[in-house]
């Protein structure tokens, strides 16, 4: 793979990394931002694929195909599959599968998200100087995306929309990995996407019981504990 | 070697399996006790042959040194404590219509993991598999946490998961960055996470990226020790889990998630001076402590009051980290380990008071001191204990870290005298509450008349007493006398202290 070719191939996967991340903010239908998850997780292992083309390196296309089967397959299917769960009671369905009042309106939402990048791109500047190239020069992307999972996280009001918070913030520290050094040791990613794995299985199963106890997975009911 | 560095996370993990396979019941429940001792042992054992220097363990993978081993034995003692408070916890809750047989294998399980997940934490060679470990622990008590499944307990759970998770997320970040400095400052790719190594190579590491790193590493790892800003999780989720569990998250997990930090304190300090980790520590130390202080004044539950204690207490220990230096350390890894042991006293004598009680409001419970002298000794002078009296080791060490402070120069004497102020107001607090609970004319809100013969004996199953008793005993006797602890301490220390 040829120079300008590499640097194209890597400049599309973190576009469209970085659009998923941010069209998460424009959606409010839950199943919709599930899809634009998985997709994000499609670009992540895009990303590493390339990156591994790039060193010639099979054990590199060989992890690409590992974080995309789990970010793009496994965790889709799950959070896809807690939203599937029929609520308790009747009526709800609609309510359920959206994020009907979120703290912040969507308009607002996608410029802070403007604001957001210029952020990041601030902060990465002492990463990029280390060791300028295509691959570190796409970090400030990962940033981007890192700061939208915290929006998404404080500002969004569903159980699953906070999962999808956590999500993007860990997708945006694996795309740094990546972009940075070819990924932390094997050990070291295995370890992290089995706590992933796990943290979101949990979570699943909180957000069940959530239904049984609150009638519902709106975060705004969680008020029973305070001093 | 290899089988006894990793005792202490096999013999627990062994446990969890039991537990999986054969279920809690009368031949089992002594396991995880049993399994804890096995711990203890094996880490007095690894702190002896690790006096003259670490030891490694599968290829690489595991390391011990004089810290770790302290470390250890922190874990083992307060898992002990836990473990042997169990089964009469577990017995008062189905007694009381709380949880069956599945939960209860569930608790065996989760525990065993959770102490098995602590001690690969502190065995770790790898900051990443450090990282895995004390992630993997969020995951594991978060089920515990929910143990009740009522909708406190749920919310509880929920938040803890979310908020350490993501404060955690943002040590990884540390960890991806610290790696990629290393990676430019020529570590070698296999080993480039190794704390060791990056310690070695830290004058190389580049500043600007390793400041980052550290400031991630701090924030997020101070995010599950309870540190300031991010501790809001900790009073719901200690407040909402058994006691035995809140034993374990209040008296060691915070100690071991503090542990990472004094890891990474190391590179820091070799790679951009001490200044930056000081700043940092110093302001989260003040700002646990406010947050402690503000909260404690107006209390009403006293599971959420002994919650913020551990919150002023990681304060304590972030100020002696920040303070430095051989003498200051010392002081924080003796805290370390009486705050775990009166702490856990303290949360086990909680769920007995809770449990008689039935509710966790200060003001449900008037004159303990008469209706149950037992109970209520134990649980004021567990409260003496963590105020700082003598003649428990909390006292020796906090007088330790005061003094170190006085003696480090103006900017550390102003954050001790500062933090003083906020122990008082703590200390008041406290005190007050305490007063409220123990003395006067007994009151409980549960149906048992004051006169019921039977209610004192209820109140404290004798098995329950000896884990109180023997916590309180030891931290009592740690505070004259370190005797053989004292070697481990300063190895230790200076592992923890060494600047080139």
């Amino acid at each position: 793979m040829n120079d300008s070719m590499y640097a194209q191939w890597l400049a599309l996967a973190c576009g469209a990394f970085l659009l998923a991340g941010v069209l998460v903010l424009w959606r409010r239908d839950l199943a919709a931002i599930v899809r634009l998850f998985a997709l994000q997780g499609v670009a992540l292992g895009a990303m590493v694929v390339v990156l591994g083309l790039r060193q010639g390196s099979v054990h590199l296309v060989a992890v690409a195909v590992g974080v995309g089967a789990l970010r793009a397959g496994l965790l889709p299917y799950l959070m896809r599959r807690a939203l599937d769960t029929p609520p308790p009671g009747n009526g709800t369905a609609g309510e359920e599968a959206r994020e009907t009042r979120p703290l912040v309106n969507v308009a607002t939402s996608l410029l802070a998200a403007a604001v957001l990048a210029l952020v990041a791109y601030a902060v990465s500047q002492p990463i990029v100087r280390l060791s300028p190239g295509p691959a570190t020069q796409a970090v400030p992307v990962a940033l981007t995306v890192l700061l939208v999972g915290f929006f998404v996280l404080v500002t969004r009001r569903r159980a699953l929309s906070q999962v999808v918070g956590f999500l993007l913030i860990d997708n945006a520290i694996t795309a740094t990995a990546f972009l940075t050094t070819s990924g932390v040791p094997l050990v070291v990613e295995l370890g992290v996407s089995l706590d992933v794995l796990l943290a979101v299985l949990v979570l699943q199963v909180l957000t069940t019981r959530m239904r049984a106890a609150f009638g519902g997975t709106d975060l705004g009911e969680l008020r029973e504990l305070h001093d | 070697m290899t089988l006894l560095v990793g005792a202490p996370v096999l013999l627990p993990a062994l446990a969890g399996c039991l537990y999986a396979v054969l279920g809690w019941r009368p031949a089992t429940a002594w396991l995880g006790a049993v399994a804890a001792a096995g711990s203890l042992a094996a880490a007095i054992a690894l702190a002896a042959v690790t006096a003259d220097g670490p030891r490694q363990a599968l290829g690489g993978l595991l390391r011990a040194d004089s810290l770790s081993a302290f470390m250890l034995i922190v874990i083992g003692a307060v898992a002990l404590l836990a473990m042997l408070a169990s089964p009469a916890y577990l017995a008062a809750e189905s007694a009381a219509g709380h949880g069956g047989p599945r939960a209860a294998r569930r608790y065996g399980m989760f525990t065993q993991g959770f102490v098995a997940a602590m001690a690969l934490a502190v065995l770790a060679a790898s900051l990443g598999v450090l990282w895995v470990a004390v992630e993997a622990t969020t995951i594991l008590t978060a089920f515990l946490v929910g143990h009740r499944r009522t909708r406190e307990a749920t919310e509880a759970a929920w938040k803890y998961v979310v908020i350490c998770s993501v404060g955690i997320a943002l040590a990884l970040l540390g960890v991806v960055l610290l790696h990629y400095a290393g990676q430019h400052a020529g570590v070698d790719a296999g080993a480039g996470l190794d704390w060791a190594v990056l310690a070695g190579h830290a004058a190389a590491l580049d500043p600007g990226v390793t400041r980052m790193a550290v400031a991630l590493l701090v924030l997020g790892f101070g995010a599950k020790a309870g540190l300031a800003p991010m501790n809001a999780w900790l009073p719901d989720a200690h407040s909402q889990a058994p006691a035995p569990v809140s034993a374990l998250m209040s008296g060691v997990l915070l100690s071991v998630a503090f542990y990472a930090i004094l890891r990474v304190k190391v590179i820091s300090d070799a790679a951009l001076g001490a200044g930056f980790t000081r700043t940092l520590l110093l302001a989260a130390a003040l700002g646990s402590l406010a947050v402690a202080a503000a909260l404690l004044i107006a209390q009403r539950d006293y599971k959420r009051m002994l919650a913020y204690s551990s919150i002023e207490h990681m304060g304590l220990l972030a100020l002696g980290a920040a303070i430095g230096g051989r003498l200051a350390l010392m002081a924080v890894l003796l805290h370390i380990l009486g705050h775990g042991l009166a702490k856990s006293v303290l949360f086990l004598s909680a769920g007995h008071i809770n449990l008689a009680a039935g509710s966790s409001r200060i003001t449900a419970i008037r004159g303990l001191a008469r209706r149950a002298p037992l109970l209520a000794g134990a649980f004021g002078l567990g409260l003496a204990a963590v105020l700082g009296l003598p003649p428990f080791s909390l006292f020796a060490s906090e007088i330790g870290i005061v003094r170190a402070g006085f003696r480090s120069g103006a900017w550390a004497g102003w954050a001790t005298g500062a933090a003083l102020v906020l122990l008082l107001v703590v200390f008041a607090a406290v005190a007050r509450h305490a007063g409220r609970m123990l003395l006067g004319p007994p009151q409980f809100s549960d149906a048992a008349g004051p006169d019921d013969p039977a209610g004192a004996v209820r109140l404290l199953p004798r098995t329950a007493a000896l884990p109180l008793v023997a916590g309180l005993a030891a931290a009592a006797v740690l505070g004259v006398w370190t005797g053989p602890l004292r070697p481990l301490l300063e190895t230790a220390a200076t592992i923890a202290g060494v600047t080139p």
